[in-house]
């Protein structure tokens, strides 16, 4: 435990206020759980629950060469944005492994918005502006935004209440700026749970009476506040990335079954040259979903077996309340990275029987 | 919380109720409160020998697995099989019906070397 204080969110003493377990999350006190990570998770799949995620960063870059920064820095082609319009990407090191996984957003043709993880934000700013040799500038801009997420299926009826944007015209992966609860916002379609929903950037002396306005105007259809525990249920379930566990300085983008954000054809990148040369020489390991076959729950850091041998790890794993399943994902050698294939997750000192499974485990019906 | 008056309760979160040599043995409200929502407990079977301060079995969470240590040492006489198909129990009712295992002790003065319910409420209180 180190001795600096964590780091609060200007939720914080929402959070406390209505009892959540805050835990330590990478440097943050952080609400882990309200009612409970089940039910939370449910209210997610079936209703509309909120999120605290003014921990994660944000930079912004602006200026005549801003898209040639963003281009360089990251993977997605991000010359294919239109205005309003966001992505998923990578920022890589030479050696195509990961710095961060990234969301970019298109606010201008000079201006472009990307929300990164929390514990990332200072190395990420401190990459991309090593790598500044375009005419434009890198602003580290956490300190003017606090996020709030609404998820669920009926998020996008709440959230409506209370802007006058029309939301229900934003598509997945687009959003718009205006006024929401009365304050200035950026809302956008996107999230971290498998669901429907918003993610609303305000200014963090705004960020309680937002929260206030969200919880007062979605009580009739049940919102709940929520915590990262069902965050993490809900994004496994999902099968999305969580930085430090599917993905990290030593993985690359393709070993994750994430080639889909890697545009080669793109031009120069950072990391460009090493993805290349991973395909050529072929990948030795991929990111793989299972299911438990055996009594026990994989968790995070426990090796997978094949042959009575070492051949992996799990890189998250739990119970997956909306599937009634236990699940993970893991790395596996490339060829058994297969679905239907046996493998064997060592669960304190007792090999249990897992199957490779599709992903994403959890599909929501649109 | 309300930790009963007649049970004693150890640093890692289990409780015991003594009567004659059957020791009852479980985890405190405390303890299930941390977890969070239970979705598998593995106990002993009857017969099985558990050793103070050594783990004898676990529950585990939505989001951890946790060792449960014995109280006090003897023989294992029964365990609660409502578990095995309701773990939940446990989150609903630790002190009461979602009881582990019952012991047969070796010793039953390693019973009053525990704490008692008010120190475990300082205890729990100072910890959290």
């Amino acid at each position: 435990m180190s001795e600096t204080p964590l780091s609060r969110t200007p939720l914080n003493a929402v959070h406390r206020a209505a009892g959540a377990r805050m835990v330590d999350f990478g440097g943050w006190d952080m609400p882990v759980q309200y009612s409970g990570i089940v039910d939370e998770h449910n209210t997610i799949r079936t209703g509309v629950g909120l999120f605290d995620v003014s921990h994660m960063g944000e930079i912004e870059i602006r200026g005549p060469e801003a898209l040639k920064l963003v281009e360089y820095v990251s993977t997605n082609a991000a010359s294919r944005l239109a205005l309003g319009q966001a992505h998923y990407s990578g920022l890589l090191y030479e050696h195509g492994g990961f710095v961060d996984d990234i969301l970019v957003h298109k606010v201008a043709d000079d201006s472009y918005f990307l929300c990164v993880n929390a514990s990332n934000q200072d190395k990420d700013f401190e990459h991309i502006k090593a790598h500044n040799t375009f005419d434009c500038e890198v602003e580290f801009a956490s300190p003017k935004y606090a996020q709030i997420a609404i998820q669920g299926p009926k998020a996008l009826s709440v959230a409506s209440k209370l802007t006058g944007a029309n939301l229900a015209a934003v598509r997945y992966y687009w959003f718009t700026d205006g006024e929401f609860a009365g304050v200035p916002a950026r809302m956008a379609r996107t999230g971290y749970t498998g669901e429907d929903g918003f993610e609303i950037y305000v200014a963090p002396d705004a960020a309680v009476a937002v929260w206030n306005s969200i919880m007062d105007g979605g009580a009739e259809a049940g919102i709940k506040p929520c915590g990262l525990g069902a965050r993490n249920t809900l994004r496994l379930e999902a099968a999305m990335s969580l930085y430090g566990h599917e993905i990290g300085a030593s993985i690359s983008p393709l070993e994750a079954g994430l080639g889909w954000i890697v545009k080669l054809d793109k031009g120069d990148f950072i990391g460009r040259d090493a993805l290349v040369k991973q395909k050529e020489k072929g990948l030795t390991r991929a990111l793989a979903g299972f299911e438990m076959r055996g009594r026990g729950i994989a968790r995070d850091g426990y090796e997978v077996v094949l042959d009575g041998a070492t051949a992996g790890w799990v890189t998250s794993g739990s119970p997956a309340p909306t599937l009634n399943k236990n699940i993970g994902l893991c790395y596996l050698p490339i060829n058994h990275a297969k679905v239907g294939e046996k493998i064997g997750i060592l669960i304190r000192n007792q090999t249990v029987e897992a199957e490779v499974v599709p992903t994403p485990f959890y599909k929501r019906s649109k | 919380m309300n930790y009963p008056e007649n049970y004693r309760y150890t640093k890692e979160h289990e409780w015991v109720s003594l009567e004659g040599d059957i020791a009852t043995i479980g985890i405190t409200h405390h303890a299930q409160e941390e977890l969070g929502d239970i979705v598998y407990v593995d106990l002993p079977k009857p017969g099985a020998a558990v050793e103070k301060s050594k783990t004898f079995g676990s529950v585990e969470s939505v989001k951890a697995v946790s060792d449960i240590y014995a109280p006090v040492s003897g023989e294992v006489t029964e365990a609660n099989e409502i578990l095995g198909a309701n773990p939940e129990k446990l989150n609903e009712d630790p002190h009461g019906t979602a009881w582990l295992i019952k012991v047969k002790v070796s010793d039953a003065g390693e019973f009053s070397h525990l704490m008692p319910a008010s120190e475990y409420q300082t205890y729990v209180g100072a910890e959290s």
